[in-house]
């Protein structure tokens, strides 16, 4: 379980996140969700230790992040993956030792051992034998799910992807959707997912924190943010004609 | 930044290896340019001073012995890592910098790796142990680029050259020499490695790093020129 107490975030003069609170709870998909530039991808940078929070704390199964040195966050962060909006693959490597480089920088493993984990891994993100193409000969939603396998390599306890789906069509978004939902309960780890997809959220989110203006404005589940009178939240989720539509004929059915 | 760069790395077989990678990318892929700058260079040096020198007084194997002065005390070390700091401080910065503003760096740190060990201390490490030798190289090419203007524009025989050459050596001027480059070399990469992992924004932000990284690590080494002959030398 990840807590989130009072934390506040700025650059400069400005500030971004204000007082926020939240737990995200262990084998659940918990989505962060917002408009863009209201601040989820600094909270989670806040989260990770990227940024350094002005105020409050990140708690980790009670481990507090914000508190820890250097030599204890490099240990916490072992069982933290990560998938990033872009991937962040290594240009140089290929996708096999992509996937291997943490267990080689960290796990005590034979070569062999070490393979057969990464054969894994991409038997998982149903990449099987792609183990020799390069990132730059990756379609986008390879080079995700490629990522997907890095950041499970290392079996983590928490798993943090920003927006998954961005710039992915439709079926791919929903592969990655149900791979990070699958991944999520087989291994009873604690995901973060950023994202913009209402698709998304509505099919894996479990627990759904909506940031408006760097605040933590509203926490629900799916089903509430469908019904909610919340306006900002309505805005969000019906923001094209065709969801309000969809709205529309809803509350006519009842 | 230093002190992280320095801490020790999480494996040694890996930095090893990483460390080789790097004598070949900044080390062994240097030396064609080395090479051909350190032939013209020396050919130059030992053409403009046979054609200066017009006094009866000088003897002729002094154009050997300036040739070769000018090429351990200056031409080598300083001149050859200036190209090399166009050369390997851009190729740093914008590799660096691709991965910062790529979120590679990030990664590495949500690994738990430490991004400024892993990346820049195998490029210190490797071009601090290279580097000498490419001076050493240079040095020897650029010499005999002396000797063959000479001989094809007959301005001066082989033994007058190997003469002067091999006058009033000294062991310290190769010591001055190998100190330098040394210094230049932890300044180009450490430079360039600074203006790279700091970077910015994207892809304009990474030429403007590299162009940055060159600017600073020239005039660094000028300044660092300076203060080593005054230490060294006087």
């Amino acid at each position: 379980m990840i807590e989130i107490k009072n934390l506040d975030k700025s650059f400069g003069d400005r500030q971004i996140l204000f007082d926020i609170n939240a737990t995200f709870e262990t084998g659940k998909v918990n989505m962060i969700i917002g408009q863009s530039g209201q601040g989820k991808s600094v909270l989670t940078k806040c989260i990770v230790g990227l940024h350094e929070p002005d105020n409050g704390a990140v708690l980790f199964d009670g481990n507090n992040f914000t508190e820890m040195d250097r030599v204890e966050r490099k240990d916490l962060r072992k069982d933290i993956g990560m998938l990033f909006q872009a991937s962040a693959l290594f240009d140089s490597m290929n996708v096999e030792q992509n996937i291997m480089f943490p267990l080689t920088m960290f796990a005590k493993h034979s070569k062999k051992e070490m393979l057969n984990r990464v054969n894994f891994c991409l038997e998982r993100v149903n990449l099987e034998g792609k183990n020799n193409l390069l990132p730059a000969e990756l379609s986008g939603g390879m080079k995700k799910r490629v990522a997907i396998a890095r950041a499970i390599a290392m079996n983590p306890k928490y798993l943090f992807c920003d927006e998954p789906n961005s710039g992915l069509d439709p079926q791919t978004a929903i592969v990655i959707d149900n791979l990070i939902r699958e991944i999520t309960y087989e291994s009873n780890i604690t995901t973060v997912v950023i994202s913009h997809d209402m698709n998304s959220v509505i099919e894996i989110g479990d627990n759904i924190m909506f940031i408006h203006e760097g605040k933590d404005w509203w926490q629900g589940d799916k089903n509430s943010i469908i019904h909610t009178d919340n306006q900002e939240i309505i805005d969000f989720v019906y923001a094209s004609d065709f969801m309000k539509e969809i709205k529309d004929s809803m509350k006519n059915n009842h | 930044m230093l002190w992280i760069v320095f801490s020790k790395p999480e494996k040694a077989r890996i930095f090893r290896i990483r460390m080789f990678d790097e004598i070949q990318n900044i080390g062994i892929n240097s030396i064609p340019i080395v090479g051909l700058l350190s032939m013209f260079m020396g050919g130059v040096i030992a053409l403009q001073t046979a054609s200066n020198m017009d006094s009866p007084f000088l003897p002729e194997y002094t154009i050997g012995f300036i040739t070769r002065s000018s090429t351990i005390l200056e031409f080598s070390p300083t001149i050859i890592s200036l190209i090399l700091a166009g050369k390997i401080g851009s190729n740093i910065a914008s590799e660096i910098g691709t991965m910062r503003v790529t979120e590679q760096i990030d990664a590495l740190e949500i690994m738990g790796v430490n991004s400024l060990s892993f990346l820049v201390l195998p490029k210190i490490m490797g071009a601090v142990v290279f580097f000498p030798v490419l001076i050493i190289f240079s040095i020897g090419l650029s010499l005999i680029g002396g000797w063959l203007s000479l001989i094809m524009s007959g301005l001066a025989s082989t033994e007058t050259y190997v003469l002067g050459i091999r006058s009033f050596f000294e062991i310290g001027n190769i010591v001055y020499a190998l100190v330098k480059c040394v210094v230049f070399a932890f300044a180009i990469v450490s430079v360039s490695s600074f203006y790279g992992y700091y970077t910015k924004g994207g892809a304009l932000d990474v030429g403007k790093s590299s162009t940055q990284a060159i600017v600073t690590s020239s005039i660094v080494i000028l300044i660092c020129n300076f203060f080593l002959t005054q230490m060294l030398l006087l």
